[in-house]
């Protein structure tokens, strides 16, 4: 059932497959992102009760549910890693790892600036900003573990444990504006069932969501390609391809 | 799939689903507590499924929705009353300060101060919530919701 995944655990097949989906992902980023930001901030009409400072969502709502996503996949990684112990996993967490705290980071920044003129303050301990900012500290840890250690496997198992541990974090995120009275109002878009803002609202949302993961995959591929060849420095294909490098 | 890998990955899954539990009977014998705000229903009867109720001089937090009409504002400087209401209790709340521009009648706020007497809060932090409804101004007019920011002298900017 597995077996078509088989040759990716390879360095050498992972390292030439991402490479050919890089200049793929980055002409889609470019597009989307493009069209996407260029409709948001200037042509949809602005919010009824915001106004204009409502554009931030086009920034802020892709940025949390990616910080989400990237550590949820990074988990999984976490987790094939820790029981199949394939060394590649350890490598594309890893990758991940830098690219989640940044979005987590990019969300609560967003979030802050937007929360002064609609709310009226920069920072509220409610429960969504206070576990959203846990989850910077659980990739700022994760990041730190993948660092502590010269040997990678082990610094892999470490950062394994943690970014596994750091998982049930996820859905007290997504559902503490459901479970607890907070000021961050519930979700508008990654709900069941309609969106709640108008159409001419949501379509320039889904290219700029769509955007941002491409340049997601994009940047991590990036990076992964990197882990591969820093991990496997020694190796003969490696070698060859620095060859290659040099003789070009 | 071999049985060292199948022992990791009960070993695994198990840890996450104590870890899982734990944090979750935590998180439910602290839910009261991560409640951000009391509503006036929860100040008047108490806490759904707790009971508990803020005592006079406690500094807490009241969210609900200003009652249409309510509004009184002092002509010569930053005062404000209004009534905040939910399930048909009423809280007052008087405040001296600046309005965020999402304040209006019917609007979800949250107060932040000392709850004076049994029914009046005296708030330092006035914050607007706001829902995740977005929609143009158009059509926000043809489902008959209209919105007008606080507007402020500059008289009264300047007393404060």
């Amino acid at each position: 059932m597995w077996k078509w995944l088989h040759p990716y655990a390879n360095p050498e097949v992972s390292y030439h497959f991402t490479g050919k989906l890089i200049p793929w992902f980055s002409k889609l980023t470019f597009t989307l992102l493009f069209i996407g930001l260029i409709w948001a901030l200037l042509f949809v009409p602005a919010d009824y009760q915001q106004g204009n400072s409502f554009r931030i969502f086009y920034l802020h709502v892709p940025a949390a549910i990616l910080s989400m996503s990237i550590y949820v996949g990074m988990a999984i990684a976490a987790l094939s890693s820790l029981v199949w112990q394939i060394k590649l996993a350890d490598a594309s967490a890893a990758a991940m790892a830098p690219v989640g705290a940044i979005f987590t980071a990019i969300a609560l920044i967003t979030g802050a600036a937007w929360g002064k003129p609609t709310w009226g303050t920069w920072w509220i301990w409610d429960a969504r900003l206070t576990s959203e900012l846990i989850l910077l500290f659980l990739y700022l840890g994760v990041i730190a573990l993948h660092n502590a250690f010269e040997d990678k496997t082990l610094a892999g198992k470490a950062a394994g444990i943690l970014a596994l541990v750091g998982v049930v974090n996820i859905p007290i995120i997504k559902y503490s504006v459901e479970w607890w009275n907070t000021l961050h109002q519930g979700s508008t878009v990654s709900k069941l069932g309609a969106p709640s803002m108008s159409s001419s609202m949501y379509w320039p949302f889904v290219v700029c969501f769509i955007g941002f993961i491409c340049f997601v995959t994009w940047v991590i591929c990036i990076r992964f390609r990197s882990e591969i060849l820093a991990r496997n420095a020694m190796r003969p294909w490696v070698r060859d391809l620095v060859n290659q490098q040099e003789t070009k | 799939m071999n049985p060292r890998r199948k022992k990791r990955l009960t070993i695994v899954l198990s840890v996450l689903a104590g870890i899982g539990l734990i944090i979750g009977l935590v998180l439910y014998a602290l839910s009261q507590n991560i409640d951000l705000f009391y509503t006036p229903h929860e100040i008047v009867h108490g806490k759904d499924d707790t009971g508990i109720k803020p005592s006079i001089g406690q500094r807490i937090r009241v969210g609900g929705l200003v009652v249409v009409g309510s509004v009184k504002r002092d002509a010569e400087n930053l005062k404000v009353q209004f009534d905040l209401t939910n399930k048909g209790e009423v809280i007052t709340i008087k405040y001296d300060g600046i309005l965020p521009d999402l304040f209006r009648e019917g609007q979800g706020i949250i107060a932040n101060g000392n709850l004076t007497q049994p029914l009046l809060l005296e708030a330092s932090e006035v914050l607007a919530k706001h829902d995740e409804n977005y929609m143009p101004k158009e059509i926000a007019e043809s489902l008959g919701e209209n919105h007008q920011a606080p507007k402020y002298t500059k008289e009264q900017l300047d007393k404060n």
